[in-house]
């Protein structure tokens, strides 16, 4: 298969304290990972530093064959991987079609003239043609999901990064957010995915790694990991999702 | 009183003067400053300690200066930048160099505010530093910056009533001499109004605007 990215002993700490120890990981183009762990296991810590958002203290995080580096070479790399975040982050002070066509404008320097057409049918995709000159505050949270995916799609970036992005939702919205994240798999753009929805980690993924303590635990297809885990520690918490039903005491 | 209304014009237009350019003229210094305070600062976009102290440090030198000394001490480099220590475009000098470091604190507070989740995005894009500086924090921090720039202009225009000490010009020149020098209180006391009114005019200004342009 072809491999896009390719993470080799990486190490990051802050301030002397481990968040990731020696991750090694490949992913193929095409492929749909998704990422889960107990909170702190350095799973957000990954994505980030897969396009330099943070700085890492050994190892090496390789797009294309290419370690991702610093200073220009890096901004080159990062125009390459889309990335959505928690808390959506648009540019507050700007409409939806404004926030789309920023950064394909000014970092890859494109026309504004032909870019408005592919802003236009993304949003027509997932149902937003309507809000094209609303902003951000005009949105609610799944619309702004919504958009920021898009923003990030704009850049035609080879791999999507997705740092929990249904977190801070609404249940009705993580649906619509959900929905567009399937159909992308569905066109086979290559997905790194941290999550807590565990229906739709398996409904999308090709496989599922879990991660615990800045340590890949296991890393296996979505049906052997929620089905049968092959660690103590995967099946411990996959428990925290299952609910025993509540024993009723006839007496009372 | 016949004598009186010109009089009071030419101190209005002198104020307006000193207060509308010196506020200009500081804010091509203090912007800039601003600016590298925030992006060298610890969670800047290029974070450099030493020279985000140093800034820091002669920036709050810089602000500890009373004014009135200032006024009087820079009165050497006033003569040599301008011609003469007399006048309102004198006193532009030391008003530009006793607001600069104060503009550059108002700056950096503005442009703190913005989003670091909106840099952060802009970052992850692969936005150069300089792209992220003026098409993210500046436009960001528009509103901010603008209530800003009302606070140091209202703030200027009351430095610039002390320049009246060494002869600056301006409205407060007129109330320190009629008003304080010969005890006429009546025009130090409509000298005042006005000026009171010019500030209000400033900030209100500032602040609707600052509202209309806010779309967060």
């Amino acid at each position: 298969m072809d491999e896009i990215l390719r993470i080799s002993n990486l190490t990051k700490s802050y301030g002397g304290e481990p968040v990731l120890r020696d991750v090694n990981l490949t992913v193929n183009r095409g492929e749909v990972l998704v990422v889960v762990g107990p909170s702190g296991c350095g799973k957000s810590t990954l994505l980030r530093c897969i396009n330099g958002l943070e700085e890492i203290q050994g190892g090496e995080v390789a797009l294309d064959g290419e370690p991702i580096g610093t200073g220009r070479h890096l901004n080159e790399v990062r125009r390459k991987i889309g990335m959505v975040f928690q808390s959506y982050d648009l540019f507050p002070h700007k409409t939806v079609l404004e926030n789309l066509l920023l950064a394909p404008i000014k970092a890859q320097k494109r026309a504004r003239r032909e870019l408005i057409p592919e802003a236009d049918a993304l949003l027509q995709r997932v149902g937003l043609s309507s809000k094209r000159d609303a902003f951000p505050r005009e949105l609610s949270g799944g619309q702004k999901q919504r958009v920021a995916i898009l923003r990030a799609l704009m850049m035609k970036p080879e791999i999507m990064l997705f740092d929990e992005v249904t977190a801070a939702l609404d249940p009705e919205m993580v649906r619509e957010v959900l929905d567009v994240m399937l159909e992308l798999a569905r066109e086979g753009m290559t997905m790194l995915i941290v999550t807590h929805e565990m229906q739709f980690a398996q409904a999308v993924a090709d496989s599922v790694l879990f991660m615990d303590e800045g340590k890949i635990i296991e890393i296996a297809a979505p049906d052997v990991f929620f089905k049968n885990p092959q660690t103590e520690r995967a099946k411990q918490f996959l428990n925290i999702f299952h609910f025993e039903k509540k024993e009723r005491n006839p007496e009372k | 009183m016949s004598d009186l209304l010109p009089m009071l014009l030419r101190g209005l237009r002198e104020t307006l003067y000193m207060t509308v350019l010196s506020t200009a003229l500081a804010y091509i210094i203090g912007l800039p400053l601003g600016i590298l305070l925030v992006v060298t600062g610890r969670d800047g976009i290029r974070p450099a300690r030493v020279l985000h102290g140093f800034v820091g440090l002669i920036i709050n030198l810089a602000r500890s200066i009373p004014f009135l000394i200032l006024l009087i001490a820079v009165l050497p480099v006033t003569r040599f930048i301008v011609g003469t220590t007399i006048g309102s475009t004198a006193t532009v000098v030391p008003l530009v160099l006793g607001a600069a470091p104060f503009i550059a604190r108002l700056v950096e507070s503005s442009l703190n505010e913005v989003d670091r989740g909106a840099v952060e995005a802009g970052r992850a894009m692969g936005a150069s530093s300089m792209q992220i500086i003026l098409k993210v924090l500046l436009p960001e921090a528009k509103p901010s910056l603008l209530l800003g720039a009302a606070i140091a202009l209202t703030t200027i225009l009351g430095y610039s009533a002390m320049a009246g000490i060494v002869g600056g010009g301006g409205l407060g020149d007129i109330a320190i001499r009629y008003g304080y020098y010969r005890y006429q209180k009546d025009t130090m006391l409509i000298t005042v109004a006005i000026l009171v009114v010019v500030v209000q005019v400033f900030q209100e200004a500032g602040a609707k605007i600052a509202k209309v342009i806010d779309k967060r």
